[in-house]
């Protein structure tokens, strides 16, 4: 069902990492990411891994949400690893047909991207898990503040990130209502060619994009009558501010980046 | 007669092997009989919605059966698919719903499933309108230029073209005004006698489900608390009230009154409350 969907579902906690500053969080994921691009080995990526798992055990996230919310992307983790097994020259040949080879280095790179990958989400996964969508937001603004001295709307973007987080499950609630009603009129989403199954979608396509204008429209209203007026002078009710455990993560995340470097530098 | 629906130990439990594993429904049974007019209460997240949704295969059970007419509606797939004509669900705020150009195709949408031939489908979508009081020229306007009644009874119309054996409606007229309430269910009546249909309506408003129902369900934390007619279960006023749930505006003026000391029966419609009272003054000005 739609509801299962967890993807970058915030999921409550009180654990060191869920209270780190977002804005840290936030930086970090970029060092994280920047530095699983600097591994290269078997070494380097043995090391992200340990990391990795340490922040899982610290977060108290179970596993298995983890690899639940990695199930809607199965589809481009087998996309990649038939590319790089097919598509990746080498010496030692494996297997052969039809003019295509698999070669030993075939398999290895397919290994290492897949790794590379399914790291990259559990860390991005990691950060939505562990922090909420209006701290996630608030963090972004106040790290992305000193663009609005190019007169970027930095505020703005940053509520339309809000709000859209906001209302992806009423949405995925809304889109399960609408189908079950249609079904119970009979339609039918399962079966057919795919003209027909796209054709199926037009009564539930039609009534959930009406109800988004709807629910657009109420917000927008309710906001003025509470006289939103933009970002221009307006105070925040949580203050973001930098504990002692967010320079320990800064410290971690330079050692983090600083030792993938070091140990690409010997090839490594 | 054999009932036309049954359900026996009816349990479903949400998002099983989550955190977030929810108990809807609890060992759930019960038998509806061709022709009756069920009303459906329980405070929110009882399970209600859950239940329905039961009734024509939109969710399987997680265990226990639901019998149509004496067959388990998940036998097999087509039958599954049968029934969804065959027991009509009308979902709560149903003008949501509404896609289509014209009310006339959005009636149609049912029995445009259903396989029918164009004649069949034009004298269903012409018959469902009537008996929701949609004029022949409102049927080519676009349903989105309707107000919020007539759209509701557009919906409505749109389930009833099915001709279902079954009709089963989640709160039919919350969020309408009072004329617009009366209209809807005198539609459903209409329906009811017309076909000879059997009616599962969840209600919020005691007042209807005392007037209209021939037997009440009561759910109250995923099971079904009690199971008997308005009079039956109006007598349990205190247990309702412990529930959650409200009392018909009447049988708890009639509550106070026998607090009071005066000797009448509780009663739960209007009607009966009349009865009772010339009863009583008759019966005060013999002695």
């Amino acid at each position: 069902m739609l509801k299962d969907i967890t993807l970058g579902q915030y999921f409550p906690g009180n654990s060191v990492i869920h209270r780190l500053d977002p804005r840290t969080k936030l930086l970090f994921l970029v060092v994280y990411i920047a530095a699983l691009f600097v591994a290269l080995s078997w070494i380097s990526y043995g090391v992200m891994l340990a990391f990795l798992i340490f922040v899982i055990a610290v977060s108290k996230i179970p596993v298995k949400s983890i690899l639940r919310g990695m199930k809607p992307l199965v589809f481009i983790l087998a996309f990649t690893a038939i590319l790089n097994i097919f598509f990746t020259g080498g010496e030692t040949v494996l297997v052969e047909f039809w003019g295509l080879s698999i070669t030993k280095e075939g398999i290895i790179r397919a290994v290492f991207m897949i790794s590379r990958i399914m790291m990259l989400i559990t860390g991005t996964f990691l950060l939505t898990y562990t922090t909420s969508p209006i701290a996630l937001t608030d963090g972004l603004e106040s790290l992305l503040s000193p663009l609005k001295k190019i007169h970027l709307p930095v505020h703005e973007l940053s509520m339309m990130m809000c709000i859209a987080l906001r209302f992806i499950p009423t949405l995925i609630e809304e889109t399960d209502k609408i189908m079950s009603a249609q079904k119970a009129r009979g339609a039918d989403f399962e079966t057919g060619n795919i003209f027909k199954r796209v054709r199926a979608l037009v009564p539930i396509l039609v009534p959930l994009f009406i109800s988004a204008f709807r629910r657009a429209d109420e917000l927008a209203t309710a906001m003025e009558c509470r006289c939103y007026q933009g970002g221009k002078g307006r105070t925040k009710m949580k203050l973001l501010r930098y504990h002692r455990s967010d320079l320990l993560a800064f410290f971690v995340a330079a050692v983090l980046l600083a030792g993938m470097i070091v140990l690409r530098h010997f090839g490594l | 007669m054999a009932p036309i629906l049954e359900v026996k130990n009816l349990t479903h439990i949400y998002s099983i092997g989550t955190p977030f594993e929810h108990v809807a429904l609890k060992d759930i049974s019960f038998t509806v009989e061709k022709g009756e007019f069920i009303g459906i209460i329980g405070h929110t997240g009882s399970g209600k919605s859950t239940l329905m949704q039961h009734l024509n295969g939109l969710i399987k059970p997680t265990e226990g059966t639901v019998l149509l007419d004496g067959k388990d509606i998940w036998a097999d797939k087509k039958f599954t698919r049968q029934c969804r004509f065959r027991v009509g669900l009308v979902f709560q705020y149903p003008e949501y719903q509404l896609f289509e150009e014209t009310v006339y195709k959005d009636i149609a949408f049912g029995p445009k499933n259903m396989g029918l031939k164009p004649e069949e489908i034009d004298r269903r979508v012409r018959e469902a309108a009537g008996f929701v009081g949609l004029t022949e020229e409102q049927l080519n306007v676009s349903p989105f230029d309707l107000s919020g009644g007539q759209k509701r009874r557009v919906a409505i119309a749109g389930v009833i073209a099915m001709e279902p054996e079954v009709l089963i409606l989640d709160e039919p007229t919350a969020g309408l005004d009072p004329d617009g309430r009366e209209d809807i269910l005198q539609n459903i009546q209409n329906y009811r006698k017309a076909k000879n249909a059997t009616i599962m309506m969840v209600s919020h408003s005691m007042n209807d489900v005392a007037k209209l129902t021939d037997r009440l369900f009561v759910l109250c934390d995923a099971q079904l608390a009690m199971n008997g007619t308005p009079g039956e279960v109006f007598a349990h006023a205190q247990q309702l009230v412990e529930m959650g749930l409200d009392i018909p505006e009447v049988t708890r003026v009639f509550l106070k009154l026998r607090a009071l000391g005066l000797d009448v029966d509780p009663v739960y419609s209007l009607e009966q409350a009349v009865d009772a009272l010339t009863a009583c003054k008759g019966g005060s000005a013999d002695a």
